[in-house]
C-alpha cells in the first residue's frame, strides 16, 4: 500500500513520474469507473463521452420538462391562433396527420391572428390586464412595507432564537393556500370577528363590507405572499455584520444615515428577490381575488379562468395566456438569472 | 446578533406573527363551535368532526387528494434529485441554460398558465383525464421546487468523501447509495414533503387537469366554500392543517437526529 498517494487522481498530476510505475502496479480505481467520476466531478469541457450515469441524470429529467413544459406551451400558442368549434377537442383546425403535406397546407392556412384582435378590441381584457397589473404592484409594494420590519427583527433577534423564527415564518406556508384563503372569508364576513371588533370598540357604528371589495384582495394577497418576502429579506439582513453599525456610529454617523448607507444596500438582492417572488405569481393569482374580491372588476387570471370554464372558449383562454406570459418573460428571465446565481453564491 | 431586541423590533415580530397565525387560530377555535352560525360562538363540540364522518364524497376527496400527493411527490423527488445533480454535477452540457431555465421559470409561472397548459397537452395527446393527469402535472411543477432544495445542498457539498469511497474502489452506483444520498437526504426528504404539501394544496391546477370523477380535496373545498363558509368546512380545514403540521414537525425531528449522528439510512 505504498504507493496509495500516488493512485489518486491528484497525485498522478503532480508526479507524472511515480503515476507511470504506480499505474502498472494497480490501476487507479477512478479510472476504472469513468462514469462516476464524470456524474460526480462534472465532465470536463468539450467531452464528447459522457458517463450512462450522468447522461440519465440530463437526459430524464429534461425529456420530463419539455414534454410536460415547454411542449405544452407550444400547444397553447398554437391553439391561441386557432378558433372555437362545436367540436371535440372545441377548436380547429386539428393537425390531420394522415393527410400528409395537404394536412400541414390546410393547418397553417387554418391559423389565424383572430384572437388577439378580439383581446385588443375588448376593454373586458385590457382592463383585466392593467388591474392585475396594479393590485401586483401595489400589493408587492405593501409586502415589502409589512415584510421589512419582520426580517429586520429576525435578523436584529438573538442567533439562538432565529431558527425558531424561520421555521415560524415558513410554517404557514406549508398550510394549504386556499384554506388561509378561507380563512380570512371567516373573519371579513359581515358578522365576522373583524366587524365585531370594530363595533365592540365603537370605531364603526355598523358593519362594514369587507369581502367582495379590493380591501380583502389586498389583504389575503398580502397574507398569504409575506413569508415569500420576509425569508429573502432575512437572508440578506442576516449577514449583516453589527460592527459596520458602531463603526458608522463612532464615526460620527446618525443612525438613520448608517440604516440607508449601510442596512438598505445589503437589503437589496434580497428584496429584489423577494418583489419577483411576490410580484409574478400575485399577477396571475387566481384564488385570492376570486373567493376574495368583487365580481365586476376581474383580474386576468379570473379572465382566463372564465373563458375557458365558463365560456369554454379555449383559443381566446390561450390567447389571454400567451400575452399574459409575454408580459412576465422579463421579470420571469430577471428571477431565474437571480435564482441561478443566488444558488452559484452558496 | 444582539442579546436583546429593542421595543420596536419585538413589535414588529410580534404584529407579524399575530398577522400569521391568528386566522389560522380563528379557523380552528371555530371548527368546535357548536353553533350552526359561524359567527356564533356556541360553546365546544365536535358535532362537525362527526359530520365530516358522514360525508362520503369528502372522504373520497381526502383519500384521492392523498394518493395523488404521495405518487406526485415521489415521482417529483426521483426526477428532481436528477435534476439538481445534473445542474450542480455537469458543469456544460448542451441546452443547460433551457434546462435550468425550464427548472426555474415554473416556480413563478401563475398557476392558471401552468394549469391550462397541461390540460391542452393532455387533450392534443388525447389522454383521459382523471387522476393520473393531475399527478403527471404536480410532478412537472413540484419536481422544479425539489430541484431547488436539494441543489442548494449538493453545492455546499463536501466531495471529499465521494472521492476517498472511489479511490478505495467503490462502485460509482454504490458510492451514490452509501455516500452522497445519506449526506443529501435531509433536503431529499424536504424536498419531497413540499411537493407532497403543494400536491396537497393545489387547487388550480388539479381543477384544469382533472377529468369527470376525479375530484381532488382542494377542488371539493373550492365548491363548497364558493356557496358560503360552512362549519364542516371549518372542521376539514382543521384536520388538513394537523395533517401538514405532524408531517412538518416529524421532517424536522427526523433532520435533527439526522444531525445529531442518527443512523445514517433511516427513512
Amino acid at each position: 500500500m505504498s504507493s496509495t498517494q500516488d493512485r489518486s487522481p491528484d497525485g498522478a498530476q503532480r508526479n507524472p513520474g511515480t503515476d507511470e510505475r504506480a499505474g502498472k502496479a494497480a490501476p487507479d480505481f477512478a479510472s476504472l469507473h469513468p462514469g462516476y467520476e464524470s456524474a460526480i466531478r462534472g465532465a470536463p469541457r468539450n467531452t464528447p463521452h459522457r458517463s450512462p450515469a450522468a447522461r440519465l441524470a440530463i437526459v430524464v429529467p429534461y425529456l420530463w420538462l419539455i414534454a410536460f413544459f415547454l411542449v405544452p406551451f407550444l400547444i397553447v400558442l398554437k391553439i391561441s391562433l386557432s378558433q372555437t368549434a362545436i367540436s371535440q377537442p372545441p377548436y380547429e383546425p386539428v393537425f390531420d396527420v394522415a393527410a400528409g403535406l395537404q394536412g400541414v397546407r390546410d393547418f397553417l392556412a387554418g391559423l389565424s391572428l383572430a384572437n388577439y384582435f378580439t383581446l385588443a378590441g375588448d376593454d373586458l381584457y385590457l382592463f383585466s390586464y392593467l388591474k392585475s397589473l396594479t393590485v401586483a404592484t401595489f400589493s408587492t409594494a405593501m409586502l415589502v412595507l409589512c415584510g421589512f420590519p419582520i426580517a429586520y427583527a429576525m435578523a436584529r433577534a438573538p442567533r439562538r432564537t432565529q431558527p425558531l423564527l424561520v421555521t415560524l415564518i415558513i410554517l404557514p406556508f406549508w398550510t394549504s393556500f386556499l384554506i388561509r384563503v378561507y380563512a380570512w372569508i371567516n373573519i371579513l364576513q359581515h358578522d365576522g370577528l373583524f366587524n365585531q371588533a370594530l363595533l365592540a370598540l365603537g370605531v364603526v357604528s355598523e358593519p362594514v363590507t369587507w369581502l367582495a371589495t379590493d380591501t380583502a384582495v389586498y389583504i389575503g394577497l398580502v397574507y398569504s405572499y409575506l413569508p415569500f418576502m420576509v425569508l429573502p429579506l432575512y437572508a440578506g439582513l442576516e449577514k449583516l455584520d453589527p460592527t459596520l453599525l458602531e463603526a458608522a456610529a463612532d464615526l460620527g454617523c446618525p443612525r438613520w444615515k448608517a440604516f440607508c448607507l449601510v442596512t438598505v444596500p445589503l437589503a437589496l438582492p434580497g428584496l429584489g428577490a423577494g418583489a419577483l417572488l411576490c410580484f409574478i405569481p400575485i399577477v396571475g393569482e387566481f384564488v385570492v381575488p376570486d373567493l376574495l374580491g368583487g365580481s365586476e372588476s376581474t383580474m386576468i387570471g379570473q379572465t382566463l379562468w372564465t373563458e375557458f370554464f365558463a365560456n369554454k372558449d379555449w383559443p381566446v383562454a390561450s390567447a389571454v395566456a400567451v400575452v399574459l406570459v409575454i408580459l412576465l418573460v422579463g421579470p420571469i428571465v430577471v428571477y431565474q438569472h437571480l435564482q441561478a446565481r443566488a444558488i452559484e453564491e452558496r | 446578533m444582539m442579546g436583546r431586541l429593542s421595543f420596536t423590533n419585538l413589535t414588529a415580530l410580534a404584529a407579524g406573527l399575530a398577522f400569521l397565525y391568528a386566522p389560522i387560530a380563528i379557523l380552528i377555535v371555530y371548527s368546535f363551535n357548536a353553533s350552526r352560525l359561524v359567527t356564533v360562538w356556541g360553546g365546544w363540540s365536535l358535532v362537525w368532526y362527526a359530520a365530516l364522518l358522514e360525508d362520503r364524497a369528502m372522504i373520497d376527496a381526502a383519500l384521492a387528494s392523498l394518493g395523488i400527493a404521495f405518487a406526485s411527490a415521489a415521482l417529483a423527488t426521483v426526477l428532481g434529485t436528477l435534476a439538481a445533480l445534473a445542474l450542480t454535477r455537469i458543469a456544460r452540457f448542451r441546452g443547460r441554460l433551457l434546462f435550468a431555465a425550464m427548472i426555474y421559470a415554473p416556480l413563478v409561472m401563475p398557476e392558471v398558465i401552468t394549469g391550462l397548459s397541461l390540460l391542452l397537452l393532455f387533450v392534443a395527446i388525447d389522454l383521459d383525464r382523471g387522476f393520473f393527469t393531475i399527478i403527471m402535472a404536480h410532478t412537472s411543477l413540484t419536481m422544479c421546487f425539489v430541484t431547488v432544495i436539494i441543489q442548494s445542498r449538493l453545492v455546499g457539498f463536501d466531495r471529499s468523501l465521494e472521492e476517498a469511497a472511489m479511490d478505495l474502489g467503490c462502485p460509482p452506483g454504490r458510492t451514490f447509495l452509501t455516500i452522497t444520498l445519506p449526506l443529501i437526504m435531509p433536503a431529499v426528504i424536504a424536498g419531497f414533503l413540499l411537493a407532497f404539501s403543494l400536491s396537497l394544496d393545489d387547487l388550480v391546477i388539479a381543477s384544469f387537469t382533472t377529468g369527470p370523477g376525479a375530484t381532488t380535496l382542494p377542488i371539493r373545498i373550492y365548491s363548497e366554500v364558493r356557496l358560503g363558509v360552512k362549519p364542516e368546512i371549518n372542521a376539514v380545514c382543521t384536520i388538513f392543517i394537523a395533517v401538514i403540521a405532524v408531517a412538518v414537525i416529524a421532517a424536522s425531528l427526523i433532520g435533527k437526529s439526522r444531525e445529531r449522528g442518527g443512523a445514517p439510512l433511516a427513512a
